[in-house]
């Protein structure tokens, strides 16, 4: 193999290109991002950069010795409009075309949208979305309206109510992270969000923003009207996979991978892009985590280069989020749990663990600031232990 | 040639990756402070110390390389 090209100069892609020089790769590296930017850290733009306590050259993802190092062929603000397969080419928007032995696919995710744009309502998953919701924050906004209390949601809240911002979020289901967590610990998130003083709508989804040079309020599904000057969207993502439409790969919800990260020969994929069958869990997922972007992206690498002798990837996905002085945690799977336990700490308290179970064997661990109990319980997730040996450990 | 391991407990935001990683070096205690264990571990330590200065979400952790000992 002599050349490679990792699509998506972002965390996924980046991880992905180191791996492959510290396999021993010697051979030319592409790293193409569609974004202006050279590569940063996306868990800063809803936390520190949002809150303005970070300048921007913290959240990049390699100092310029790295690059040094790692000898790549870079492409910023270039965009890959296609992948020849069987050839191996990757067409480019600039008119050019890399012609590779191997392609990482690491093309990430962007927001899902409500409506058409307008003025005063963003979505937040870029440097430049983040910059342009902090300057909406520093003219010091009536309202701000948050739609969705995931993730990036529950995040911007806190940032805007730490700012002294009045903050409504908006939540079609009965709790915060309630996909995540379930709708009894969502309860708990839920109430660290009203006790900060959001004014929390739950089980109601938006119909509509008003105004018509710039937004002035949001419509809810139950008829209510509720005035804003700053709305944030934060429903979910979409993989970027319509520039490999014509590629003969299968990229329902994702670039469908097998085990190994493989999805076609010399073709790997990583990061929040990759679908793949997760042996551990028997579940075919897509994980959206930063964590699993670097450690998806680091098999990937393994993969190109190795072979089949990579191994299956099984990893057990783990996730972080800050909101206000809580650091919620969560590691596995969710997906049709059965049983729930905490097994440390109250919920009162706000400071505690809970084991989640399906089918007699643990398959997740929650925690607010209790990074030690996840990471401990995360690896008797890990070794597939059952439920009951999980609560009886001594933690 | 040993290496030593140095965090910037200014950047560690405590949530224990490093610890999953190489519990004989990291342990975040039930105070939510992160130790190091050991801060000259064995030079087999090398990968697993290197893998958690990759993972650390917060690039608090560096391995700086000891002078050979005489
Ligand atoms: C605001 C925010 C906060 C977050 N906070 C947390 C957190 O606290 N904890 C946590 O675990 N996770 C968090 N995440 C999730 C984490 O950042 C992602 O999982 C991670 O960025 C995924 O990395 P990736 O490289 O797979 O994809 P991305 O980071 O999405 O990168 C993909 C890159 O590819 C580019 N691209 C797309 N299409 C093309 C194309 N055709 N050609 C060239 N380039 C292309 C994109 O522009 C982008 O730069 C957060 C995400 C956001 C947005
Ligand atoms: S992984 Fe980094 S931030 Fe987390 S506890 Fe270790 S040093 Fe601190």
């Amino acid at each position: 193999m002599n050349s490679i090209a990792v699509i998506g100069a972002s965390l996924a892609g980046l991880r992905a290109a180191e791996a492959l020089r510290r396999e021993g790769f010697e051979g030319t590296i592409h790293l193409v991002g569609d974004e202006p930017h050279e590569p940063y850290d996306r868990p800063p733009l809803s936390k520190q950069i949002l809150a303005g306590t970070w300048e921007i050259e913290k959240a990049w993802l390699a100092k310029p010795e790295k690059y040094e190092e790692l000898a790549l062929e870079t492409h910023y603000g270039v965009a890959a409009t296609g992948l020849d397969v069987a050839g191996l080419n990757v067409a480019l928007d600039t008119g050019a075309t890399l012609d590779i032995d191997g392609v990482v696919i690491a093309t990430g995710a962007r927001c899902r949208t409500i409506g058409e744009p307008l003025a005063g309502v963003f979505t937040l998953r870029t440097l430049d979305d983040a910059q342009g919701i902090r300057a909406a924050f520093d003219k010091g906004p009536g309202r701000v309206v948050v739609v969705g209390a995931g993730f990036i949601g529950a995040e911007v809240a806190a940032t805007a109510r730490e700012l002294g911002l009045d903050v409504t979020m908006v939540e079609m289901a009965t709790a915060p992270f309630e996909r995540s967590m379930g709708a009894e610990m969502g309860a708990v998130l839920a109430d660290i969000h009203r006790d900060q003083g959001v004014d929390l709508r739950l089980g109601v989804g938006v119909s509509g923003f008003t105004g018509d040079d710039a937004v002035t309020g949001v419509d809810l599904t139950d008829g209510t009207h509720i005035e804003a000057d700053v709305v944030v969207v934060g429903v979910g993502v979409i993989p970027n996979t319509e520039w490999l439409a014509d590629s003969s790969l299968d990229i329902t919800n994702g670039v469908l991978c097998d085990e190994t990260t493989l999805a076609a020969p010399g073709v790997v994929a990583a990061g929040d892009v990759a679908r793949w069958p997760n042996p551990h869990f028997g579940e075919t997922m897509r994980v959206e985590h930063w964590d699993n972007a670097i450690t998806m992206g680091t098999h990937a690498a393994k993969r190109l280069l190795h072979g089949e002798s990579a191994g299956p990837y099984a990893p057990t996905p783990w996730f972080w989020s800050d909101q206000y002085d809580r650091k919620i945690q969560l590691a596995g799977r969710t997906t049709d749990f059965d049983r729930f336990e905490l097994v440390n700490g109250d919920t009162e308290s706000r400071t505690f663990a809970g084991i989640y179970g399906r089918g007699g064997r643990i398959v997740a661990v929650l925690g607010f600031n209790r990074p030690r109990h996840v990471m401990r319980y995360r690896a008797l997730i890990d070794e597939g232990v059952s439920f009951d040996d999980a609560l009886a450990a001594d933690i | 040639m040993g290496f030593k391991v140095v965090v910037d407990f200014d950047l560690c935001e405590s949530n224990a990756i490093c610890m999953q990683i190489a519990p004989e070096v990291f342990e975040v205690r039930d105070d939510d402070f992160l130790y190091i264990l050991n801060e000259t571990p064995d030079e087999g330590m090398r990968e697993k110390v290197e893998e958690s200065a990759q993972r650390c979400p917060k690039q608090a952790i560096k391995l700086e390389d000891l002078p050979a000992a005489e």
